[in-house]
């Protein structure tokens, strides 16, 4: 399966007042329709930016961008205005996190959804009007017929998003990046919109990237899931090989952190230390600061991404092949997960 | 000396909604919190777990008296506190802390931190100028902060230290509880292990009980002794151990164990997960009888919607309050779906 | 919005009343005769008793008061104690003209401020924000007297045989001027109101571009911009269609607390271009000790303060869906 988004050797810095952040590093990694990536890493991680930078929307005065997006056969990275906005909300649609402050509070919610055909589309009104009322009842609110006059402060969270959902598939694009959708909801309502995509990317044949901090929605949604760590990948595999045999201390730091409800372990590892300035950030491996792992190497020299047993996984750690299967096997150990 | 520290007893929180045009009248009421009754023992920790809207933040203030409980009791080392005045709060104040969910608000920016930490003691006229300095270096330490930040500003700390601070904070006077409100919700994943270990040491060596409120069933489950579930501003169940993860007898409590997502990928989508349909429901207008009846695949018309449960015990402290509380758990993919049938609506 | 509307008029009124009090109490501890002023210096002491009779001067307080409000109920602003004129009449002539200057000047300022604030948040430390700043400063520090005067100076004398010979002072009628009067029609209506428009909105200019200017900066940087160029529109409609539509909404209520309380009386302008509008007249009434006319024009002011303020909050409601079907 040829794949429908390309991302190569992808860079963002931005210019601030106290001098040049570079967000992302050197990011690459491609989608296949139908199948969903997932983006995953902590607050200063390049993750958003990432995103930002696929779809255009930076700050153009602050930033600038290298490397390549292809999308369906086409550079995409660099083009025009004009271009760009004839992609985005077709080819290529975006959710963000905050379903709140994401919809404009003056404008009724059918308006917003029409807006996304209009722009693109040269429909008359009432039919841009009957595609948007359609698309919510898709995305499963009930009474669209009488919901699509309403203004978004009149909808739950829940629904907001499911709403933001529908205006990003309302012209059938072929890649969905979806930048932490669910992080702002609660737990049952994350599973209703969780299984709401799912459903919709395989009607749609659809390309999810799916950004997160979670590793549970990881596991949940992802096919293929690429780890960031201050601007770079770490890691990189589909999602059995990254769960089963994770090849990064980065890695293993956030797997064993995260508190389960299957684990016995009784006290959890912590990573120390905090995310990496991208002002300043560390010489050598970004990650070496907080590694329980590190030796002179590792202080100067930029791990390149370095494949692992051909399995097409890929990591970023200058230890040993035989040494990170030992320590990954005492971290699993500990974690005291019980067998299902 | 009871073995409770903690006692709540049918506390209720109602906030009016008033109308009118010169003269408001009250015309309902927000039922924030509900009759919610629970004890805490000397050293361990209760979890409260909830979506938006349970009420359980309501609950951790009026736990404190920092909200006014329109109706209950509430007992703090077996003297009941609930009408206590100002001035006889003040010397308890100094037994029970808490610790707030946003690191970046919570903290006064324009204050150092040796004054932040060190407030408590100011406020409770303890010690001489020198040796609250001296404490609070000694409270940074213990948190794993420098005490050399003495001077530092808040803004100048990552979010998972400006939650230290919180903490050494609270530590400050030695309460005996310290009530956690939504702690490690704003924080990164890594920075939440930290945090949460922390507190576990600090529950050890200080002898301390906490009441730890969150919306996230893994973290609640790692850190709590026993844990308890609210929906709509009632207990739906409440549960020691295991019991609630093994064996959850609510069908919302199940409905949150089957949506919280598994850090593995074969578990996470064998499992059979019961999904709910549609929104919390207002807490203006909560549904009759049980509040929980309109999204449970358990409903039984005529039941369910007429008479209220009441919390009942299945034993080890175990209680759930559900007219049709779950068999059995897992449940299989032939039990999802009969649930789902003998929705009668 | 109906039990909001109605409590917004019940305070309305009992801001009213007070106005009205504070300002007669005030009258009162003023030591002046306004009885004597009337008569002039010719009369004797049992003339300005009969002068003071008439006038009901010679009532307690309250009583005039009471008379004075009972009037006021049935539409009489009573007469000047100056030239026995209705003090309706009086602002009912004076009224219009400050009129004029509020609302053309109120045009203006947004044609400038609007555009400008705009360009200034869109194009952050350029060299035009830097320009639109330092006018800010200066409009907001120069004071109308003195801008009036360099403005007459400059346009009325400096330039007089070089550009157009803008007036500056006199006012003339747009609509049906009186016989006898030196000028009128529209066009000579607007021609003498250039130099008093510049004058009043100059500070106004000032504060709304910086407002503008605050109120799109914040705006660009929302999440629902970001959504509105992450479906492909293009900038002109992201601007319009939603930053515009969002920032402007305070501009609304500011603008029209602004309008009300400057139809009380542009007092400077009018005075440097000899308008005879409402803010000359009070000023006038002051040094005559005319209760009936002040009061009068501070009732109007009241008035108009309270009408805009009431407009304002119902086309907020209007304009705002979260207001209108909270």
């Amino acid at each position: 399966m040829t794949a429908i988004l390309q991302v190569s050797d992808l860079k963002t810095s931005f210019r601030t007042d106290d001098g040049i952040v570079k967000a992302v590093d050197g990011v690459s990694f491609s989608v296949d329709k139908g199948q969903t990536l997932g983006i995953v890493g902590e607050s200063g991680s390049g993750k958003s930016v990432t995103s930002l930078t696929i779809m255009g929307l930076n700050d153009k005065r602050a930033a600038t961008s290298s490397g390549s997006v292809v999308l369906d056969g086409t550079e995409i990275l660099g083009v025009s205005a004009s271009q760009l906005q004839e992609i985005r909300g077709t080819r290529m649609a975006m959710i963000f996190q905050d379903p709140m402050t994401s919809l404009n509070p003056v404008k009724s919610i059918g308006w917003q959804l029409a807006e996304a055909v209009l722009v693109h589309n040269d429909v008359t009104k009432k039919a841009a009007r009957d595609r948007a009322t359609e698309l919510l009842e898709q995305v499963g609110i009930p009474n669209s017929e009488r919901r699509v006059d309403d203004y978004p402060h009149q909808f739950s969270g829940g629904m907001r998003q499911r709403v933001m959902i529908a205006m990003a598939l309302i012209n059938n694009p072929d890649v969905l990046i979806a930048d932490e959708p669910t992080t702002a909801l609660d737990v049952t309502t994350q599973a209703q919109i969780l299984l709401l995509m799912k459903r919709l990317q395989d009607e749609y044949n659809m390309a999810i990237i799916m950004i997160t901090h979670d590793l549970g929605v990881i596991a949940e949604v992802a096919d293929d899931v690429v780890v960031m760590y201050g601007g770079k990948v770490v890691e990189q595999a589909s999602v059995g090989e990254l769960f089963d045999r994770p090849q990064h201390p980065y890695t293993w730091g956030l797997l064993g952190s995260l508190p389960r409800l299957d684990s016995r372990a009784d006290r959890l590892e912590q990573i120390p230390g905090q995310p990496p300035s991208l002002l300043r950030p560390p010489t050598g491996c970004a990650f070496h600061p907080r590694c329980e792992f590190v030796f002179d190497r590792c202080r100067s020299e930029v791990p390149p991404l370095i494949d692992f047993g051909g399995a097409n996984h890929l990591h970023r750690c200058l230890l040993g092949d035989g040494m990170r299967q030992e320590i990954w096997a005492k971290k699993k150990a500990a974690m005291k997960v019980e067998a299902a | 000396m009871s073995d409770d520290l903690l006692v709540a007893e049918n506390v209720k929180k109602y906030f009016p909604v008033t109308q009118g045009i010169l003269l408001k009248h009250e015309v309902g009421s927000v039922k924030a919190v509900d009759d919610v009754s629970f004890t805490v023992k000397r050293g361990e920790t209760l979890g409260i777990v909830g979506e938006s809207g349970c009420g359980k933040s309501t609950l951790a203030r009026c736990l404190m008296r920092l909200l006014e409980p329109t109706g209950g009791k509430i007992l703090f080392d077996g003297r009941e506190i609930t009408t206590l005045s100002r001035s006889e709060m003040r010397p308890l104040r100094r037994e029970m802390m808490m610790v707030f969910q946003d690191p970046y608000a919570s903290l006064n920016g324009r204050k150092r931190v040796g004054y932040i930490v060190g407030e408590p003691l100011i406020v409770h006229g303890i010690g001489t100028d020198s040796e609250r300095k001296r404490r609070v270096q000694e409270l940074l330490e213990i948190v794993g902060l420098n005490p050399e930040h003495y001077n530092r500003f808040p803004h100048e700390f990552s979010g998972g230290q400006r939650q230290r601070i919180g903490i050494a904070r609270a530590l400050a006077v030695n309460p005996k509880l310290i009530v956690c409100d939504e702690p490690v919700s704003a924080l990164d994943v890594s920075v939440q292990a930290q945090i949460l270990n922390l507190l576990k040491d600090l529950q050890g060596e200080f002898g301390l009980t906490y009441v730890f409120i969150a919306h996230d069933l893994n973290v609640v489950r790692h850190i709590s002794n026993r844990v308890m579930v609210m929906y709509l501003g009632k207990v739906q169940e409440v549960a020691g151990g295991e019991d609630l993860y093994k064996h959850p007898r609510h069908p919302y409590t199940g409905a949150l164990l089957s949506a919280v997502p598994i850090p593995d990928p074969e578990l996470g989508r064998r499992r059979q997960a019961i999904v709910l349909e549609g929104d919390v429901p207002s807490p203006i207008n909560p549904p009759s009888a049980c509040r929980f009846h309109p999204r449970c695949p358990r409903f039984h018309e005529g039941v369910c919607d007429v008479e209220e449960p009441l919390l009942r015990s299945f034993g080890h402290g175990h209680e759930a309050a559900c007219h049709f509380p779950l068999e059995r758990w897992p449940m299989t993919a032939e039990e999802v779906r009969n649930t789902r049938e003998t929705v009668a609506r | 919005m109906f039990p909001f509307l109605v409590r917004r008029i019940l305070w309305a009124i009992a801001l009213f009343l007070a106005t009205t009090v504070i300002t007669y109490l005030i009258f009162f501890i003023i030591p002046a005769d306004p009885a004597a002023l009337a008569c002039g210096k010719a009369c004797t002491p049992a003339d300005v008793a009969r002068v003071k009779h008439s006038l009901g001067l010679d009532l307690p307080v309250y009583q005039q008061y009471w008379n004075y409000l009972v009037r006021l109920l049935h539409g009489n602003l009573g007469t000047s104690f100056v030239n026995r004129q209705s003090v309706n009449h009086i602002i009912g002539s004076t009224a219009p003209v400050t009129a004029s200057l509020v609302f053309g000047g109120a045009i203006f300022w947004l044609l400038l401020s609007i555009p400008l604030g705009v360009y200034s948040a869109l194009h952050p430390r350029s060299v035009g924000d830097r320009a639109g700043m330092t006018f800010v400063l200066f409009g907001i520090s120069a004071h109308p007297v003195w801008i009036g005067l360099i403005l007459s100076y400059i346009f009325g004398y400096v330039l007089r045989n070089f550009v157009i010979h803008t007036p500056i002072a006199g006012y003339c009628e747009a609509i049906s001027p009186p016989f006898g009067s030196s000028c009128g029609g529209p066009v000579q209506w607007a021609y003498h109101l250039i130099l008093p428009w510049t004058t009043f909105m100059v500070l106004f200019a000032a504060l709304y571009v910086r407002l503008v200017r605050a109120n799109v900066m914040e705006t660009l940087t929302e999440d629902f911009v970001r959504t509105a160029r992450a479906k492909g529109a293009g900038e002109s409609r992201v601007m319009v269609q939603h930053v515009l539509r969002n920032s402007l909404l305070p501009v609304v209520t500011i603008l029209g607390m602004d309008i009300g309380l400057a139809l009380g009386g542009a007092i400077f302008t009018e005075s440097i271009f000899g308008l005879p509008g409402l803010g000359r007249r009070v000023l006038t009434a002051y040094n005559q000790n005319d209760l009936p006319v002040i009061l009068g024009v501070v009732v109007f002011a009241t008035v108009a303060v309270i009408i805009f303020n009431l407009v304002v909050d119902m086309l907020y409601a209007v304009i705002d869906p979260r207001i209108r079907l909270a």
